[in-house]
C-alpha cells in the first residue's frame, strides 16, 4: 500500500506538470495580454504598458514565460495578480473559505439526505414512496442548477423578500452582532448551498437505491434472514457495509470538485468565491491568476482520485494494490 | 419434394429479430422513455418550421415595449360584445411617479384580431435554408402579439424561445457526434495498436478529464477570435464542449476494443490479411455500437446543460441570435427577473428538453443492455 501511494504520488506530479502545459497553452492561444488591453484607457500611457509587459517577460517566446513561470513556482510563488498588483496566493486565501464552505455544507447535506433516503426508498420498493423519491429524483437531475438557483431567488428574494438576492454579506454586515453575522452568512448562503445539494442529492440517491437493491438480492443477505437476524441489522450491517463501497468514488470526486465545482453558481449569484475570481481573472487575462486557479483545481481531481483510491482499498478487503 | 417442404416451413416460421429490432420493441415497452421520445420528435419539428410557428423575427424589436408584460387573448370587448375571432388590444404605458417602474394599460380604442395565417417579418425555417414571410398566426400591425412576454428590447419572448431551439437543440447531437467520433477512432487505435502508442493516448486521455472542466472551457471560448459570427461561435463552442468530452469516452472504447480484440472472429481477419484500418473500423467499432449509442443518448443533456450553462456568463453564443441560456441571462438581475417574471422561460425549456434527453437515454440504456430486456 506505502509502495502504491508513493507510485501515485510520482505519477500525481508527472501529470501535474502535464497540465501545467497544457493549461498554460490554452490560455497563451488568447491574443494579447492584459497590460495591452490597458492602452484602450487613454490615461494610460504606452510607455507605462511597454514597461510592464517587459517586467513581466510578456514580450518574451510563450516557452521562455513558461520558464520563468515554473522556476517561481519551484520557489513556492505563484506571482502577483495583474488586476489586484497583489500576490496571488493573498487573494486565494481571501476566497478560498468561501468556495469551501459552500460546498461542505452541500456536501454534507447531500450525503446525509441521500444515503437514507436511499435506503428507505430500497427497503420499500415498487411502493408509492418510493416511486415518489424516484420521480423527484428524476426531476432534481433534470433541474438545472442555474434554472433552480433563479427560482428560488425569484421566489425567496424577489417576490416573498425574506432571501438576501446573492453575495455573500448585506451592506449593514460589520455593523451586527456575531450572531446576527452568523445569520446573515446563512441567509446568503441558503440558496447556492439548496441548490447544489438537490443536484448531487438526486443521482446520490438513486445510485445508493440501485446499490442497496443489487446487495439485497445476494445470498448471504437472504442467509443472514435465515439466521433470524432482526431486519435493522440485515440492512443496516450486512448490505449498507457493501451498498457503500461504490459511492467512496464518487465521494472521492466531490472532494476534487470542491473548489471548482460550484463556479456557475458563484458567478450567476455574484458569490465571491474562487469560481468568481477565476471567471474574472480569464476574461481579463491575468495570467498568474488563471494559472493557480487552474493548477489548483487539477491537483485536487488528482487528490480526489487518489482519495477515493485508498479510501476504496481500505474500505473493501477485496481490492488491494501491490 | 423435401427441400420444397423444408423452405416452406422455413416460411412459415417467424423471422428470428435481429438484435435492433429487439432493442426497438424494448424501447417500446419502456412507456416513459416513449413519451419522452414524443416530446423530443415534437420539438425538433417545432425548431425545423420555427420561423413559421413563431409571430415575429427573432430580432424585431419595438424599444417601446420594453418589457411589456404577455398580452391577455380576448373574446369579448370593453362593450360586453362576444368575438369569435379572439384578439389583444393595443397597450400604453405610464410612469409610477414613486418607482419610475413602467405601467402597462390596455388601450381599448386599438382591437387587433388574432389571424391565422398572417404576412410579417422575413423569418426563416429548416434550419435557415428557406425564408418565409408567412407565420402561423399574428396580429395586424402596429399591434404586437407577446404570448409570454417581451423582453428589455422588446422583443417577443415567445419567438425568441423557439427560434433558440435550433441552437439548444442541434448541439447536443453535433457535439456528441464530434466526441464520439474522436473516441471511437482515437479509443479504437489506443486498444489495438497497444504498447507504447496506447499508453500515451491514455495519458493524454487522463490529462484531458484531470483539468477543471469549466476552466478550461471558459479559457478556450476567451481564445476565439474577435468577430466571429454567430454562426462561427456555435462551431466553437460545439469544438470547446467536444474537446472536453471525447476523452472518457475513448478511455472505454478502448477497454471494449482489447476485449474484441482478442476474439476469434477479429484473428481470423488478421489472417486473412485484412488492413488494420479495415479491421477497426469494420470488425471491431461495430461491436462498439450499443455502448456508443446509449453513452451518446446519455451525453445529450451534459452538452445542452454545457452549451446553455457558457451562454448564461456570456461565454458562448452571443445577442442578438437566441439561445436559451443567453436569454436567461436577464434573468440573473433579480431585481429585474421579479417585475418580470416571463424572463424565467428559457429555463424552463432548458429543463424539459434535458428531462426528456434523459428519460429517452435512460430508455436507451435499457433496451439496448441485454441484461435489463424482459422477455
Amino acid at each position: 500500500m506505502g509502495a502504491y501511494i508513493v507510485r501515485r504520488i510520482l505519477i500525481t506530479l508527472v501529470m501535474l506538470l502535464a497540465a501545467s502545459v497544457l493549461g498554460f497553452g490554452v490560455m497563451k492561444l488568447t491574443p494579447g495580454n492584459y497590460f495591452e488591453r490597458l492602452l484602450l484607457d487613454p490615461r494610460v500611457s504606452p510607455k507605462t504598458v511597454e514597461r510592464e509587459i517587459a517586467k513581466r517577460g510578456l514580450d518574451r517566446p510563450v516557452y521562455y514565460q513558461y520558464g520563468l513561470w515554473m522556476r517561481r513556482l519551484m520557489r513556492g510563488d505563484l506571482g502577483a495578480s495583474f488586476i489586484h498588483n497583489r500576490p496571488v496566493t493573498d487573494i486565494i486565501a481571501s476566497r478560498v473559505l468561501n468556495t469551501l464552505v459552500m460546498n461542505v455544507l452541500a456536501i454534507a447535506i447531500t450525503w446525509l439526505l441521500a444515503i437514507p433516503l436511499g435506503i428507505y426508498a430500497s427497503v420499500h420498493q415498487y411502493r408509492w414512496s418510493d416511486k415518489l423519491l424516484s420521480g423527484l429524483s428524476f426531476i432534481g437531475m433534470s433541474l438545472p442548477g442555474f434554472f433552480l438557483a433563479l427560482l428560488l431567488m425569484w421566489i425567496f428574494a424577489g417576490m416573498l423578500g425574506i432571501l438576501p438576492a446573492g453575495g455573500l454579506t448585506s451592506i449593514d454586515h460589520d455593523q451586527l452582532s456575531a450572531l446576527g453575522k452568523l445569520a446573515d452568512y446563512a441567509a446568503h448562503l441558503a440558496i447556492p448551498v439548496v441548490v447544489l445539494a438537490v443536484g448531487a442529492l438526486a443521482s446520490l440517491q438513486r445510485i445508493t437505491r440501485g446499490n442497496m437493491l443489487e446487495v439485497l438480492r445476494q445470498q448471504y443477505i437472504t442467509t443472514a434472514r435465515a439466521k433470524g437476524l432482526p431486519e435493522s441489522r440485515v440492512i443496516y450491517r450486512h448490505a449498507l457495509r457493501n451498498a457503500i463501497n461504490p459511492l467512496i468514488t464518487i465521494f472521492g470526486y466531490e472532494f476534487a470538485t470542491l473548489f471548482s465545482g460550484a463556479a456557475l453558481m458563484e458567478i450567476i449569484l455574484n458569490y465571491p468565491g474562487m469560481g468568481m475570481l477565476m471567471y474574472e481573472a480569464i476574461q481579463a487575462k491575468d495570467e498568474p491568476m488563471v494559472m493557480a486557479g487552474f493548477m489548483m483545481g487539477a491537483l485536487m481531481l488528482l487528490l480526489g482520485n487518489l482519495l477515493a483510491d485508498i479510501l476504496l482499498a481500505v474500505a473493501d478487503p477485496r481490492i488491494s494494490y501491490q | 419434394m423435401p427441400e420444397q417442404m423444408e423452405m416452406d416451413a422455413d416460411r412459415l416460421q417467424p423471422r428470428p429479430a435481429g438484435p435492433w429490432r429487439l432493442a426497438w420493441r424494448q424501447l417500446r415497452r419502456h412507456r416513459l422513455a416513449t413519451w419522452a421520445g414524443r416530446v423530443i420528435v415534437a420539438m425538433y419539428l417545432i425548431m425545423l418550421f420555427d420561423g413559421f410557428l413563431c409571430p415575429y423575427h427573432f430580432d424585431s424589436q419595438r424599444r417601446d415595449h420594453a418589457y411589456h408584460p404577455p398580452s391577455r387573448l380576448r373574446f369579448v370587448d370593453s362593450d360586453g360584445h362576444f368575438h369569435l375571432r379572439p384578439f389583444v388590444y393595443g397597450s400604453t404605458y405610464s410612469f409610477d411617479p414613486r418607482t419610475y417602474e413602467r405601467r402597462w394599460a390596455d388601450d381599448t380604442s386599438q382591437v387587433y384580431p388574432l389571424k391565422l395565417l398572417a404576412r410579417g417579418d422575413s423569418s426563416t425555417i429548416l434550419l435557415g435554408t428557406v425564408t418565409t414571410h408567412w407565420h402561423l398566426y399574428g396580429v395586424e400591425e402596429p399591434g404586437r402579439l407577446y404570448l409570454i412576454g417581451a423582453d428589455y428590447q422588446g422583443r417577443d419572448i415567445f419567438s425568441r424561445l423557439i427560434f433558440a431551439a435550433r441552437v439548444s437543440l442541434t448541439i447536443g447531437l453535433a457535439g456528441t457526434a464530434i466526441s464520439m467520433a474522436i473516441g471511437m477512432i482515437i479509443g479504437g487505435l489506443s486498444g489495438y495498436l497497444g504498447g507504447v502508442g496506447d499508453n500515451l493516448i491514455q495519458r493524454v486521455c487522463e490529462l484531458i478529464m484531470l483539468i477543471p472542466g469549466l476552466y478550461t472551457l471558459m479559457i478556450l471560448y476567451n481564445a476565439l477570435p474577435a468577430g466571429l459570427s454567430s454562426v462561427q461561435v456555435y462551431f466553437g463552442v460545439v469544438v470547446i464542449l467536444a474537446f472536453i468530452g471525447w476523452a472518457r469516452l475513448a478511455r472505454v472504447i478502448r477497454g471494449m476494443v482489447l476485449s474484441i480484440k482478442a476474439s476469434d472472429y477479429v484473428t481470423a481477419a488478421r489472417a486473412c490479411g485484412v488492413s488494420p484500418w479495415q479491421i477497426i473500423v469494420r470488425h471491431i467499432l461495430p461491436g462498439t455500437f450499443s455502448f456508443a449509442i446509449v453513452t451518446a443518448s446519455l451525453s445529450i443533456p451534459a452538452y445542452i446543460l454545457g452549451e446553455s450553462g457558457l451562454s448564461l456568463i456570456g461565454m458562448g453564443i452571443q445577442d442578438p441570435t437566441p439561445s436559451w441560456g443567453n436569454m436567461l441571462q436577464a434573468a440573473v438581475n433579480i431585481a429585474e427577473l421579479t417585475r418580470h417574471p416571463w424572463l424565467l422561460w428559457p429555463g424552463a425549456a432548458i429543463f424539459v428538453t434535458v428531462m426528456a434527453f434523459n428519460f429517452l437515454g435512460d430508455g436507451v440504456r435499457d433496451a439496448l443492455d441485454p441484461r435489463m430486456r424482459s422477455e
